[in-house]
């Protein structure tokens, strides 16, 4: 990790001394270690804050659409995950390509320091990955933690590799994909429909209307978003109802449905952990099921399952029958 | 101040019968915004529409709700009325009370209570109306006709003759469809080519008509009066600008197994082939899956023979676009595939045959030269089995639901003709029942039984069998009530018949609607008969529903009459339902663009103002008014609501759906 982080700091200084780019995103070192944050930076003093760490599992795509309005190119580096996003940016329109310069890094899983600190550990001083194994330095001594057990759940079931054209790429090591992304979506599946709905009405009565996940969100990038909108008779809808939360959750879904790219975002940031990755991802399965296997993001131009009629296309009443293929 | 007035129709008994008319007038009155409300006996008639136009008025009406039938019926005739009565015509709305509510419920309590539900519905919409006005398109004056077969040769010959410019497009390589395979016509049993070449030879000497003979529509956009259509004409690796149709090819082409589709495949045709002696046009064509220069690049023999030089190996698709201001479908039909009917034997016998291989046996220009020769040994047939409905009225899954139409009348066409011709022939007919309605059907099929003798039998077959070389056809006899066993030298399959399939795919390209069937709908079953609800498209033949050359004719030259009263007119009103978006909350992501059927949206960068002075360059959409059709596909679509539908906002149907919901 350290070795990438050190490539890449070299890159952003190259490119910000010789002009090439005017600004850099990146992630910024925080309070601590484990809470660093995206951030722009325009000289190579300010650089001095750059870090790339376990804790970097912000995805920096939809920084991008402002960003790349600006004068001069900006550089961005993007996880393999992040990459995804960015191309469903480009295809939309919403980020001017031109005007990027996209640095692809490696990324083994990010951890999430939540999941660290339920294990009861505080004071931690310094976290160390050595294959599937995490030591955890605190105050109080040395923990070693399983890895899968402490990485972002948008981590667990990545299957993600760089899909961006044109890019340079900082890898060091290739992490193996060898997991089942849709696990824990047929597990939901297999539920009766009395035990779904009570799944998601216990998760999403969790939800405190923060907007989190629809402000990180790489495909909520509407230049007015229809909560926001009193005209849409969607803002009201939402709140008018005690149960208010599942609304605006299920609506969310739908209108990124066929663009999500699964970058898990939604989830990462929540801070109630409603686990909202997963009804994107069955929007993905079934859209996978019924259209044949599509991934948002994997390119940036082409059409897309949602939005373009083929003859093959299954039909509505057969989905509603039961008799989708 | 809204101004609401509410009339509510009777229909005669339609919808009084099971609404209680007079209650929903009266408790639509005290609804918000409603400053009258009426009922009577016939809305649409001249009185009610007086009543409606005084009301308006009389009470300054801002807009109106009519609860009555379906707005396809009369929305047009009542937004007239409004008009004249000096009201924007889109401040009407539609409350349909009849087949939305009396004619499915029996309940009358329960009728009148959704009726009131409807009407308020309406009325919450008409209050989010806007006055809109229609603009105008200009008209195309040529037509494109789908299908080269009678039904198109017929539209094509009648819109031409009134002077449009006419494009026939045929997937095969000559025009004459089914019609030129059948020997003889029913009820006169006049020789078909007879009648139907000179048709083809008018079409191809017509100056109005182009015949694009080896072609297929590749896509189509644009709306009635404006139809923009690329056509695939297909490498016949013949030029035909140089064919003189002299045959010397087929004589020399050492490529000689090809199956003859022309003769249902009885016998063979070489390579390069014409599909039979009148075709139009009389052109040859290559068979690329079957030509040995063009599969392994040696032989060339055509070209060498070929005096004229009109062999072109080389030749590619080509496309072209052209504009046409209405459309003809004439797609026609196929005889079903009988593989699915184990027990009638059909691949196992060479001599359990179709119907139309019948007519190809008996046709002077058909594998025997006309003479009646079974496949099997080429052995005079001395008992023929016919059985009827194969596949017609069929509920087993196997074949069609409906009747075919046609097979009993061909079917004693065939039992007269045989007998006529080999009158030592034994002829029996299988039925379900014999349906002949027509002018000198019945007395043609009655012909068949009391002169010619043919032996009819009430009752399905319930297999047929080899034995000792004879088919042996084990049926049913209900009027006897026996089980009979026919020794068969011959045995004849009436095969229901079914769209032809590239109709899909025609339908699709020009959004016609299609029933389970495959057959194109008609905009009303009874009134409007030739019309595809899709503006500008029109329906004739087989495409539309089984039926014989008499009605195919009939119906071909009534489309041809509304293609040409369409034409004629220079300028068509436009619906001004179209999408409009708001610039402001437009993403420019191009998801509205990519599900427009009909490319009415593109995209322009416009400069936006933004806080302190400055501003930024976005992307947006923009709708092209006069090519929208207004299907709404853009606004469900559209992530922001940044695009509404004028006439049928978000807001509107939002406010529908909230009145329905208020009980």
């Amino acid at each position: 990790m350290k070795e990438v982080e050190l490539k890449m700091l070299e890159r952003a200084k190259a490119l910000l001394e010789s002009g090439e780019v005017a600004r850099v995103i990146g992630w910024k070192k925080g309070e601590f270690f484990y809470d660093p944050s995206p951030a722009s930076f325009e000289t190579v003093e300010e650089l001095d804050g750059f870090v790339y760490n376990w804790f970097c599992g912000a995805n920096l795509s939809k920084y991008l659409i402002e960003m790349s309005k600006k004068e001069g190119k900006t550089a961005v580096f993007l996880k393999p995950c992040d990459t995804y996003s960015f191309n469903q940016l480009v295809k939309e329109h919403r980020i001017k390509r031109e005007n990027v310069y996209v640095i692809a890094v490696e990324c083994l899983g990010k951890l999430d320091i939540e999941k660290i600190k339920a294990k009861g550990i505080s004071l931690i001083e310094n976290v160390e990955v050595v294959d599937k194994e995490v030591k955890v330095t605190s105050a109080y001594g040395v923990d070693t933690l399983a890895k899968p057990e402490v990485v972002l759940s948008k981590c667990a079931a990545c299957t993600k590799t760089h899909q961006v054209k044109d890019e340079e790429i900082i890898l060091h090591e290739t992490p193996a994909r060898d997991v089942d992304r849709f696990e824990e979506v047929k597990k939901l599946e297999a539920m009766t429909e009395e035990e779904r709905f009570a799944f998601w009405r216990e998760q999403l009565s969790k939800c405190i209307r923060c907007n989190a996940c629809r402000n990180v969100c790489p495909a909520c990038s509407c230049v007015k978003c229809v909560f926001d909108n009193p005209n849409s008779g969607i803002a009201a809808k939402a709140n008018d109802d005690k149960f208010e939360e599942q609304l605006f959750h299920i609506i969310r879904a739908f209108h990124v449905a066929g663009r999500c790219t699964d970058c898990g975002e939604c989830s990462r940031v929540c801070p109630q952990n409603i686990p909202l990755h997963l009804l994107n991802r069955k929007f993905i399965k079934d859209i996978d099921n019924l259209y044949g296997e599509y991934q948002a993001g994997e390119t940036d131009e082409g059409k897309t399952p949602l939005t373009s009629y083929t003859e093959g296309d299954t039909e509505p009443n057969d989905v509603f029958n039961g008799e989708a293929k | 101040m809204q101004r609401i007035g509410v009339f509510i129709c009777w229909c005669g008994s339609n919808i009084a019968a099971t609404v209680d008319v007079v209650k929903v007038a009266e408790v639509i009155k005290n609804e918000p915004g409603v400053v009258y409300s009426a009922n009577y006996q016939y809305m649409c008639s001249e009185n009610g529409q007086q009543l409606i136009k005084q009301a308006i008025k009389e009470h300054n009406l801002t807009g109106i709700v009519i609860g009555a039938c379906s707005p396809r019926m009369h929305e047009a005739t009542f937004r007239k009325a409004a008009e004249e009565a000096g009201l924007n015509p889109y401040m009407v709305e539609i409350a349909n009370i009849r087949e939305h509510c009396s004619w499915i419920h029996k309940d009358m309590d329960e009728a009148t209570e959704k009726a009131v539900i409807l009407v308020r519905t309406a009325i919450a919409k008409v209050k989010l109306n806007a006055p809109l006005t229609a603009g105008e398109s200009p008209v195309v004056k040529r037509a494109l006709v789908i299908g080269g077969g009678i039904a198109g040769i017929q539209a094509a010959l009648d819109i031409a003759d009134a002077g449009f410019e006419v494009d026939i497009v045929e997937k095969n390589a000559t025009i004459g469809g089914r019609m030129a395979q059948l020997d003889k016509t029913f009820p006169t049993l006049d020789c078909s080519a007879c009648i139907l070449t000179p048709k083809m030879v008018d079409c191809a000497q017509h100056e109005k008509i182009d015949i694009l003979s080896y072609s297929e529509v590749e896509d189509v956009k644009g709306f009635v009066g404006n139809f923009n259509v690329k056509i695939r004409r297909k490498a016949r690796f013949v030029d035909e600008t140089k064919c003189t149709g002299c045959k010397i090819c087929m004589e020399k082409c050492p490529s000689k197994k090809g199956l003859n589709a022309f003769n249902m495949n009885l016998n063979t045709r070489p390579a390069i082939y014409i599909p039979f002696a009148q075709a139009i046009p009389n052109v040859a064509v290559i068979d690329p899956e079957q030509c040995i220069k063009l599969k392994t690049g040696k032989c060339g023999i055509c070209q060498k023979f070929c005096g004229v030089g009109a062999i072109d190996y080389e030749q590619k698709d080509t496309f072209i676009e052209r504009q046409y201001g209405a459309i003809v479908v004439a797609t026609g039909f196929k005889p079903i595939s009988v593989d699915a009917f184990n027990e009638y034997g059909y691949n196992d016998n060479k001599d359990v045959i179709t119907s139309l291989e019948l007519e190809r046996l008996m046709n002077a220009a058909g594998p025997t030269n006309g003479v009646l020769l079974r496949p099997s040994d080429g052995e005079h047939p001395k008992v023929i089995t016919f059985i009827q409905c194969v596949g017609s009225r069929d509920t087993s899954g196997c074949g069609k639901p409906y009747c075919s139409k046609i097979c009993c009348m061909y079917t004693a066409k065939h039992a007269m003709l045989i007998r006529e011709k080999y009158p030592d022939t034994e002829v029996h007919v299988f039925y379900i029942d014999v349906r002949t309605p027509g002018k000198n059907y019945d007395e043609f099929f009655r012909r068949a039984v009391e002169q010619y003798g043919v032996d009819y039998i009430k009752g399905m077959v319930g297999k047929v069998y080899n034995e000792n070389g004879k088919l042996m056809v084990q049926g049913s006899n209900l009027i006897d009530n026996e089980q009979v066993t026919i020794e068969s030298d011959l045995v004849v399959l009436a095969a229901a018949i079914e769209p032809e399939p590239s109709v899909r795919k025609v339908a699709t390209l020009l959004t016609a609607s299609i029933d389970t069937n495959n057959f194109l709908t008609e905009s009303h079953a009874k009134l409007r008969p030739v019309e595809s609800p899709t503006a500008g498209v029109y329906l004739a033949g087989v495409c539309q529903g089984p039926k014989d050359i008499p009605e195919t004719v009939s119906q071909a030259s009534a489309c041809a009459a509304k293609v040409i009263g369409l034409l004629v007119k220079d300028k068509l009103k436009t619906n001004p339902c179209v999408a409009i978006p708001n610039e402001t909350m437009c993403n420019g992501c191009s998801q509205c663009a990519n599900v427009c059927a009909y490319g009415a949206i593109t995209y322009v960068d416009k400069e936006f103002r933004l806080g302190g002075g400055k501003t930024e360059i976005r992307r947006v959409a923009s709708v092209n008014p006069a090519v929208c059709q207004g299907c709404g596909a853009c606004t469900v679509t559209c992530p922001s609501g940044a695009m509404d539908l004028k006439g049928f906002s978000s807001k509107q149907i939002m406010s529908e759906v909230e009145a329905i919901c208020k009980m």
